[in-house]
C-alpha cells in the first residue's frame, strides 16, 4: 500500500473545504439572476454568461450563482439580486454584460453597492 | 425572442419551476426535410388541463404559474408563423414534453443562436438539475449528458466557474463543427 504523505493530506484538506463549502450552502455571497420569460427576453442569458467569465477570473469558491424566476418587475429586467452574508439583499435592474461586470468587481468582490443601478433594497 | 435558443432556455426553466430534476433538450435541424424541430421534456408536475386548453392565450396565466403562460404562447406563435406547430404532451405528476416544429427555410424563422450559452446558463444556474442535450443536423450529431459529467469527471466541480467556461467553449466548438460540415454538404 502506498504511503500517505503530508502533501496528500494537504490536497485532501483543500478538496474537502471546497466541497463542503458548496454542499452545505455556506456560500458567502449569492448572486441570483432572474430568468423568467421576461428576463430571458431582456438579456438575462448574456448577463449570466458575463458573470460566468467574471467568476472564472475571480476563482472564488464562496460565491454562488443561481437562476430563479421572475420577481414581478418585468419592466426592469434583467434583474439580478445580490445577497451578501450580513447585509440586506440588493436588487439591480436593467442589467447588461458591462453593468454586471462592474457590479461583480465593485459590489461582489469589494462590497461597494453600485447605487446608480439599484432597483431596491429588500 | 430573437433566438430560438432563448425559447429553449425559457421552456427548460419552466420544467425546473414545475419541479423537474432532469431536463431533456433535443434540437433537430433537418435541412433536407426543410424542418427544424425543438423538443424539451421535463419530469416535473405537468400542466393542468384547463391551462393547456388556453396555451396560446398569453393572458390566461396566473401569477403563481406564470411560467406556463407567456413563454409557451410566444413559442407557439413563433412556430405557427413559420408554417409549423407546437405540440404539448403533459401528464400530471410525470412531466411535460414540448415540441415546436418550424419550416427550416421559412423567412420568419429566428436563428437558433447561441445554444452553448443556453446550456451553460442552465447548468450554472441550476446545479441540482441534470440536463441531457442532443443536437442533430442532417448527418451529424452532438450530445451532452450532465449525469455522465457528474459520474465520470470527478474533478469537475460543477460550481467551479472555470470548468463551466471550458465546458461552454467545448459545446460551442462542437456545434460549430456540426454547422460547418452541414453548409459544406
Amino acid at each position: 500500500m502506498a504511503k500517505l504523505t503530508v502533501e496528500d493530506l494537504k490536497k485532501i484538506k483543500e478538496k474537502t473545504i471546497k466541497q463542503t463549502s458548496l454542499r452545505d450552502g455556506s456560500a458567502h455571497i449569492k448572486i441570483t439572476v432572474h430568468m423568467g420569460t421576461c428576463g430571458i427576453a431582456a438579456g438575462a442569458r448574456e448577463v449570466m454568461s458575463a458573470l460566468m467569465e467574471e467568476m472564472a477570473e475571480a476563482d472564488r469558491q464562496d460565491i454562488q450563482v443561481i437562476a430563479s424566476g421572475c420577481i414581478g418587475k418585468c419592466n426592469t429586467e434583467p434583474n439580478v439580486t445580490i445577497e451578501q452574508h450580513g447585509s440586506e439583499p440588493i436588487v439591480y435592474q436593467h442589467m447588461d454584460p458591462d453593468k454586471i461586470r462592474r457590479i461583480f468587481k465593485q459590489h461582489v468582490l469589494r462590497g461597494e453597492v453600485q447605487t446608480d443601478f439599484v432597483l431596491a433594497k429588500m | 425572442m430573437r433566438e430560438l435558443s432563448l425559447h429553449i432556455l425559457d421552456i427548460a426553466e419552466n420544467g425546473i419551476v414545475a419541479g423537474g430534476n432532469c431536463i431533456w433538450i433535443e434540437v433537430d435541424e433537418a435541412r433536407k426535410k426543410d424542418q427544424f424541430k425543438i423538443r424539451v421534456r421535463d419530469n416535473g408536475s405537468g400542466i393542468p388541463m384547463e391551462k393547456l386548453e388556453n396555451i396560446d392565450n398569453p393572458f390566461i396565466t396566473s401569477r403563481a404559474t406564470r411560467s406556463f403562460g407567456l413563454g409557451l404562447s410566444l413559442l407557439s406563435a413563433a412556430a405557427k408563423r413559420c408554417d409549423g406547430a407546437l405540440r404539448i404532451d403533459t401528464q400530471s405528476g410525470k412531466g411535460t414534453e414540448v415540441e415546436a416544429i418550424f419550416r427550416y427555410h421559412h423567412i420568419d424563422r429566428a436563428p437558433l443562436g447561441d445554444m452553448a450559452a443556453t446550456i451553460t446558463t442552465l447548468i450554472i444556474g441550476n446545479p441540482e438539475i441534470d440536463f441531457i442535450y442532443s443536437h442533430r443536423t442532417d448527418d451529424k450529431d452532438f450530445s451532452l449528458d450532465t449525469r455522465q459529467i457528474r459520474a465520470e469527471m470527478e474533478k469537475l466541480s460543477r460550481s467551479d466557474p472555470g470548468s463551466l467556461q471550458r465546458l461552454s467553449e467545448t459545446i460551442r466548438s462542437s456545434l460549430k463543427t456540426l454547422t460547418t460540415n452541414e453548409s459544406m454538404s
